[in-house]
């Protein structure tokens, strides 16, 4: 076949448009991924935490670490021991994140109790806004995650989050961070350390589930997210908040 | 038309190679971009289905009671009738997901470090919640020599 140079330019760009447009007209028409039981559009997840119940005994922390594999020395969820004075300035403990459990605190001038912290699954993310290459996000049922095959390790979320629950995962070199126990609440079981709570101190809520005891909870209690002032959209309530927690 | 080329080659040659050029950008473009991207927010949609598939680990408390009726019955007889059985028990999905679960009995938990994690005397500890100071309460032996961890009145 005697085939010129002039020939072949023209026949590979005919080819290379016609793939391209075939290419981009699959894309736009490509096949749904086939329908599940879970629908995203039905839930819109968050938590309680009842400050009152915590007995900061870190079962909540061990369950995270053992059902996420979190990296030693850190976490995705963990709790703080506040010692409040008369002046309202708090004392915060948190000794290996409440992991192995809080020395005895036998204090009686200060105010003391625990405040278990999580990421906030905030509906207007400060950590979603920075990200530069939409590696983390708000899924449609309200869980902020974090893709770790898009995620560079820039770590702008890390310092972007007013809540400090974000970390670099050593071994991928990626943004980590709480997911919500995604992969339970998706299958209809609760996060793993709601699970764990031995005082119901924590509970995974659904707000577009008319029928989740959240809705009687919030009308009937007094609810307060972390750093309001920071207009996150923070979907993480605390029952009995002291104004000294940060 | 052959007049036509020799006229206006100049303008015909690049345009080629723009369209061309156009194409290519096209093509990689659809390659390298992941077919659910963008379909929720400008995010790669399939990231919830590989998040989705993360083994789970604690089996969760209904799984437990399908097979422990007897445990649950008296545990929802007493003070821990709202503590979960993997609270004290450990994750144990491999446990109840195994083909022949006898097979992969859990460790009875460690009583001497498990009971005060909950139920030692601390300042920040809710009044209302249950605590002792061990060393004095017990001096040293086991809470289950006295107590019945399902059902721990005396």
């Amino acid at each position: 076949m005697d085939l010129s140079r002039r020939d072949l330019f023209a026949a590979g760009g005919k080819l290379l448009i016609l793939a391209s447009v075939g290419a981009t007209l699959e894309q736009i028409t490509g096949a749904a991924p086939p329908s599940e039981s879970y629908n995203v559009a039905e839930h819109w997840w968050g938590m309680i935490v009842d400050i009152d119940k915590c007995i900061g005994c870190g079962n909540c922390v061990r369950a995270c670490s053992k059902e996420n594999q979190v990296p030693q020395g850190y976490f995705r969820t963990w709790v703080e021991r506040y010692q409040v004075g008369e002046d309202q300035q708090p004392h915060v403990d948190s000794p290996n994140g409440d992991i192995d459990g809080f020395p005895a605190d036998t204090r009686t001038d200060v105010k003391s109790f625990f405040v278990p912290k999580l990421c906030n699954h905030c509906a207007d993310s400060p950590c979603v806004q920075v990200c530069p290459v939409g590696a983390t996000f708000v899924s449609p049922d309200g869980v902020v995650l974090v893709d770790k095959n898009y995620c560079l390790g820039c770590r702008y979320c890390i310092q972007a989050c007013p809540y400090g629950c974000r970390y670099l995962h050593p071994e991928t070199n990626t943004a980590d961070k709480c997911t919500l126990c995604y992969h339970r609440i998706t299958q209809g079981l609760t996060t793993a350390c709601c699970e764990a709570c031995p005082t119901g101190a924590r509970q995974l809520v659904d707000f577009k589930n008319p029928q989740d005891p959240v809705h009687e909870y919030l009308r009937h209690n007094k609810v307060q997210v972390l750093k309001p002032y920071m207009a996150t959209g923070a979907k993480v309530y605390y029952k009995d908040l002291d104004g000294s927690v940060r | 038309m052959r007049q036509f080329l020799r006229d206006s080659g100049h303008l015909v040659r690049p345009a080629v190679v723009l369209v061309v050029g156009i194409a290519a950008f096209l093509l990689i473009r659809t390659a390298l971009i992941p077919k659910a991207f963008g379909k929720y927010g400008h995010y790669d949609a399939a990231a919830l289905d590989r998040i989705r598939q993360h083994p789970v680990a604690f089996a969760g408390q209904d799984t437990c009671v399908m097979c422990h009726d007897d445990q649950a019955k008296a545990r929802a007889a007493g003070k821990h009738a709202h503590v979960s059985c993997e609270a004290c028990h450990g994750p144990q999905a491999a446990h109840a997901n195994a083909d022949d679960p006898s097979a992969h009995k859990p460790a009875l938990p460690d009583v001497a470090n498990l009971c005060r994690r909950c139920h030692e005397k601390d300042a920040a500890k809710p009044n209302d919640f249950p605590q002792v100071v061990t060393a004095e309460h017990s001096g040293g032996a086991l809470c289950t020599a006295c107590h019945q961890p399902h059902n721990p009145h005396l």
